[in-house]
């Protein structure tokens, strides 16, 4: 071996041992930053944390007199796309169904398919402001000068009144990002 | 003294005691020692590289208006650094890396670690020596790798201006080119380095205590260096996976945080901080044990409440996990969490007040000898606690959303981390100064240098609570004219602490002129621990025959 080689006690057994264990704990990290990724999102999409709008397959079943405001907000990018929202707002009742419309136009020479991004703020709101039927679902797929009008249903469910994080809230602000859905190439125009 | 002379007798003439030639010794060096002291001038380099950036921040906040980064000026004709102000967030960001992975890590963990950790605890070396060889060579070209990042094109400019923290999108579509492929890889390695550094002291610390040293006899020093390789070894792997993440995401096409294909840029912020809180203690956790030896050996009194002492850094390493949200109070929290964080954070002052109260207890009574590494650790338990304070502060949610990315936020991790723990540094540096070097070092350069650190820092650090309470953001190459004073009182603080600077480099040369002949044990009857019963510098070889360490030892 190499002169620099230090005259060692008898070389402890255990050495392998506790390096081998602290390379598992290392790989585990690893794997745990990894999987938190995933864990992350789909906890939000279950609990509306950090203003994910909730997916559900029926309305809430109480209405109730207290009335929001909801606004409305569209934005495109990586896509020669016009996305508009019909309305800026909307007042209803807290537990009451709502019906929006988005317009979407593909201003390019191509057919394009798109993924609207979504999210409700403020963030708290999340978890109260239900879909039952939204673009954002699916992969949309525009054909080139084609314009399509999109309706969304939406709810704000009534606990929204009650929650210390939402009940002095006044407006809430629903906004949908179009983005290339992820194995389009992008198009250069946009 | 009489023991410290028996082993040097005893070690120092033993037949192993042969030195490898020069080439041989340094560069492929496996000695812990020889280590410890590539370590430790590795981060002298650095700190001198990382504290002339920060001078280039200070020169271009002196005035309101754009000084140095600027076509016509100086920088611009030197060339090494763009002239503009994405070169400011360049240099702002290269601040903060070289800071954290190449002065003060090195210089704590790989330095003092590597040099003292075995010898008190009475191994002859580390676990692994070879492996002791790779973790330093992967941070020297870790290092490279990052200076290389600065010269080539980052997309806005050339080098990489998104903050130590990194968060996307700035760090993906906003810095397009490969400057931050290449600080990515520096930090990988770095990283590497670390977790091989974190594996072999545990395995050291483990496997390798002289018979009579149990666990409870450790000395501090070797406690804090366990806690705090224990929170490398289970934090630099998140950060690990975060930047690949990163680098995936900007070259082949995933989208872990890209809002586009489904990811959250908040996530990262949340894998990111998960590595960083536990990283800020691990850059003060051994300068705590540092501060220990040094308070009770010129106190001359044992440490007051030892076990307090190592169970305080273990509750810290514990809490430390639990608390990264603090840092993104603004990020759209619910309240209940904000609630949670502003909490679990302000229980970590418990602890932390527990050494800060051990460490003056330790003082109380005792007769005091004010030698350089004292007055730098007494220089350290102030500004840590003045830290400590503004971080209190800073925990409460409400609080955090007006000072959140203000100067309040960089006076307070400055006097925790470029006081704190450069003041631990130094009082390491001064107090082990023999013992590494073989040589004394002159008393009256010693406590020039700290008091003109003590003075310029402060004054560096202090007025930025007025600026960050005033509403001045951080990370800005200009500033209104409001901020004028404060900003300028600053930079004189800059200029005073640099002459302290000088005054250190005037402080080693004198030592290595003069070569005054060092003792075994410099500090008499406070200095307990074992490197103090060795010659000065130890012994090549020390400990062939083990020590045995008897109840009172610690
Ligand atoms: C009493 C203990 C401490 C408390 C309660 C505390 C609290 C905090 C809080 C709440 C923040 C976030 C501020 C913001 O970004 O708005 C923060 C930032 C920071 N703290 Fe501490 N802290 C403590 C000790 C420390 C120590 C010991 C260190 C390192 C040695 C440290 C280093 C930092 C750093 C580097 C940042 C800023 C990171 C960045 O945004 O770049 N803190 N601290
Ligand atoms: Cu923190």
């Amino acid at each position: 071996m190499s002169p620099a080689e230090p005259p060692r006690s008898p070389r402890r057994k255990g050495h392998g041992l506790i390096a081998g264990i602290c390379g598992v704990a290392v790989v585990g990290m690893v794997g745990m930053a990894y999987a938190a990724v995933p864990f992350y999102r789909a906890f939000c999409q279950a609990t509306g944390f950090d203003g994910t709008a909730r997916r559900v397959e029926r309305a809430p079943k109480l209405v109730i007199d207290r009335k929001i405001t909801v606004r409305f907000d569209a934005n495109v990018r990586g896509l020669p796309w016009k996305f508009t929202a019909d309305q800026a707002a909307q007042t209803i009742k807290l537990g009451a169904a709502g019906m929006a419309f988005f317009t979407v136009k593909n201003t390019g020479d191509k057919p394009l398919t798109g993924r609207a991004a979504y999210n409700v703020l403020p963030e708290s709101a999340g978890p109260y402001f239900l879909k039952t039927q939204c673009f954002c679902f699916s992969d949309q797929t525009i054909q080139p000068g084609q314009t399509e009008r999109f309706p969304v249903i939406y709810y704000v469910e009534p606990k929204f009144a009650t929650d210390v994080n939402t009940r002095t809230f006044q407006e809430v602000t629903l906004s949908y990002t179009f983005f290339p859905a992820p194995d389009v190439k992008p198009a250069k125009a946009g | 003294m009489a023991t410290s002379a028996d082993a040097h007798a005893h070690d120092a003439h033993e037949h192993h005691d042969h030195k490898p030639p020069f080439f041989v010794r340094w560069f492929f060096s496996t000695n812990h020692k020889d280590i410890g002291i590539l370590y430790i001038l590795f981060a002298i380099m650095a700190g001198l590289v990382g504290g002339a950036l920060s001078g280039l921040i200070r020169w271009e906040l002196a005035e309101p208006g754009i000084q140095i980064f600027q076509p016509h000026s100086w920088l611009a004709k030197i060339g090494i650094i763009e002239a503009s102000k994405h070169g400011y967030n360049v240099v702002v960001t290269a601040h903060a890396l070289i800071m954290i992975f190449f002065m003060v890590m090195p210089a704590m963990i790989g330095g003092f670690g590597n040099f003292f950790v075995p010898i008190m605890i009475g191994a002859p070396d580390m676990a692994f020596p070879r492996m002791n060889n790779i973790s330093f060579w992967l941070l020297v070209a870790s290092f490279a790798v990052l200076c290389t990042s600065l010269m080539v094109d980052g997309g806005p400019g050339k080098g990489f201006g998104g903050g130590w923290t990194m968060y996307p999108p700035l760090s993906t579509i906003g810095h397009t080119g490969p400057a931050f492929d290449l600080a990515i890889l520096s930090l990988h390695l770095a990283g590497a380095s670390s977790i091989l550094g974190a594996i072999n002291f545990i395995t050291t610390i483990f496997n390798m205590r002289a018979p009579g040293m149990t666990l409870h006899r450790m000395p501090l020093f070797v406690w804090s260096v366990l806690v705090t390789v224990f929170l490398l070894l289970l934090s630099l792997p998140v950060l690990a996976g975060a930047i690949t993440m990163l680098l995936t995401d900007r070259n082949f096409g995933t989208s872990f945080f890209n809002p586009a294909g489904g990811g959250d840029p908040v996530m990262f912020q949340h894998l990111f901080w998960f590595f960083g809180h536990p990283e800020v203690y691990i850059l003060i956790l051994p300068g705590f044990g540092m501060i220990s030896h040094i308070v009770a050996t010129f106190s001359k009194k044992p440490v007051f409440g030892y076990l307090a002492m190592a169970y305080a850094m273990v509750a810290i390493g514990f809490v430390g996990f639990v608390v990264w949200a603090h840092h993104m109070f603004t990020t759209g929290l619910n309240v209940n969490l904000q609630a949670y964080f502003s909490a679990a954070t302000m229980i970590i002052a418990v602890p932390t007040g527990i050494k800060i109260f051990s460490w003056i207890a330790t003082m109380w009574g005792g007769s005091i000898d004010f030698k350089t590494p004292m007055l730098f650790a007494i220089g350290f338990i102030f500004l840590f606690t003045v830290g400590g304070v503004t971080g209190v502060v800073l925990s409460n949610a409400g609080v955090d959303y007006s000072f959140q990315d203000t100067y309040y936020v960089v006076a307070h991790f400055h006097y925790v981390l470029s006081l704190g723990a450069v003041f631990a540094i130094f009082a390491g540096f001064y107090y082990w100064f023999e013992k590494m070097w073989g040589v004394k070092y002159n008393e009256i350069l010693g406590a020039a240098h700290f008091w003109l650190m003590f003075v310029g820092v402060n004054v560096i650090f202090f007025p930025m609570h007025f600026l960050g309470m005033q509403g001045m953001p951080r990370r800005y190459v200009d500033y209104p004219d409001a901020f004028a004073f404060w900003n300028r009182i600053s930079t004189d603080g800059y200029m005073i602490a640099a002459l302290g600077v000088v005054v250190f480099l005037v402080m080693l040369v004198e030592a290595a002129v003069r070569r005054r002949k060092a003792e075994a044990n410099p500090w008499g009857e406070g200095a307990t621990t074992l490197e103090w019963t060795l010659s000065s510098p130890p012994p090549y070889h020390q400990f062939n025959d083990l020590p045995h360490i008897e109840a009172e030892g610690h």
